[in-house]
């Protein structure tokens, strides 16, 4: 594929990402403010998280749209910064699956409690 | 208008040189291009710099005053003067070829680069294509229309800075320009040369040329469109095919 053709599609990947991100975050506040009301405990999180399947889809939807927005960022960010190092298309790519194993961990982590 | 005279620092020298400071008297009415051909004609005939038309259409004279980038026929001293000092550079983003006059072959090469010059299918033969003034095409294209090629918003440019084949605002915004001619035939070969990182996509939109356009052109909101059209006929296709 042409590059500015491919840059042009992760372009728009980012912008729906950002997107899908806005309502994450945005849900993602509500929640906390709700859940400290009452202290914060490990347990109180478990107590909501474990075995929700709606808790678990809706994180992995925001890890998924981070997975994706992040490292298009980053890649341009270190291509104007350090434009001749190379180090752009590593970096990016070691965020991105950074961000997809741990994020995907923590979801798994939340919605089993740990017991696997 | 103070009588005192005018401090100016001039970039004497190419890549390489320093400001040599000149003083100019004042005179009423007086613009930067007045005080760079004041040197010239009566102080230092081997200053080099660039001008034509003195009134704003050729898009010549454009350079940088106390820090910048300006058409300098139509900036008046007294608008811009700090104090009694002026320091008058050539354009950024540009190689200097000597004092105030650069090198921008660069600069309308990345025009030929985007595809901005027009190419029609019709020939002498065939009717006048109708355009309705008010058709969203040509509004778009109007808004854009007016550049002057001077070079002030590709000086004023982060991101030419950055990257030095990105195609800068001027091209893009003849390459959207060109984009809403409905009589054009090359809007897929023209999104395919704007598209990704050396074209609109690395645009910060940060509006750095459009605060700077003498013409009162928004570059950035050209490149915006063209974001928009490019990435959708990567992804999803346009009325000219997909990419």
């Amino acid at each position: 594929m042409n590059q500015g053709v491919l840059q042009a599609k992760l372009w728009y990947a980012q912008r729906i990402s950002a997107m899908v991100l806005g309502i994450c975050v945005a849900v993602h506040l509500v929640i906390i403010f709700y859940a400290i009301q009452g202290g914060l405990s490990a347990q109180e999180i478990l107590g909501r998280t474990q075995g929700n399947l709606l808790f678990a889809v809706f994180y992995e939807i925001f890890v998924l749209a981070c997975f994706v927005h992040a490292p298009i960022g980053m890649v341009n960010i270190l291509q104007e910064t350090f434009p001749k190092s190379g180090v752009a298309k590593p970096i990016a790519w070691i965020l991105a699956l950074l961000i997809l194993i741990l994020g995907t961990t923590a979801v798994i982590g939340v919605f089993t409690g740990g017991q696997i | 208008m103070s009588n005192t005279n005018l401090k100016v620092k001039v970039w004497r020298g190419t890549q390489e040189g320093e400001f040599v400071e000149y003083l100019v008297p004042r005179t009423p009415n007086q613009t930067v291009l007045d005080v760079v051909t004041h040197i010239q004609r009566k102080m230092d005939p081997t200053l080099s710099y660039r001008f034509a038309c003195r009134v704003g259409m050729c898009g010549s004279c454009a350079m940088t005053v106390n820090g910048v980038a300006r058409w300098t026929c139509r900036t008046h001293v007294s608008k811009i003067v700090e104090g009694d000092s002026l320091e008058i550079a050539p354009l950024n983003n540009l190689p200097v070829i000597k004092d105030l006059a650069t090198d921008m072959r660069e600069f309308f090469n990345k025009w030929k680069g985007a595809v901005g010059f027009f190419k029609g299918d019709k020939t002498r033969h065939d009717d006048f294509t109708k355009v309705q003034p008010n058709s969203e095409e040509r509004q778009l294209a109007d808004a854009g229309i007016e550049c002057i090629g001077c070079g002030v918003c590709y000086a004023s440019c982060e991101v030419v800075q950055s990257r030095p084949n990105y195609l800068g605002p001027a091209a893009l915004n003849r390459a959207w320009t060109l984009t809403n001619d409905v009589r054009d035939v090359q809007q897929l070969e023209r999104m395919t040369a704007v598209a990704g990182d050396a074209g609109c996509h690395a645009c910060h939109s940060q509006g750095s040329c459009t605060e700077a356009c003498p013409k009162s052109i928004a570059p950035t909101a050209s490149i915006a469109g063209l974001k928009k059209l490019v990435a959708r006929a990567a992804i999803r296709g346009s009325r000219w095919g997909k990419l």
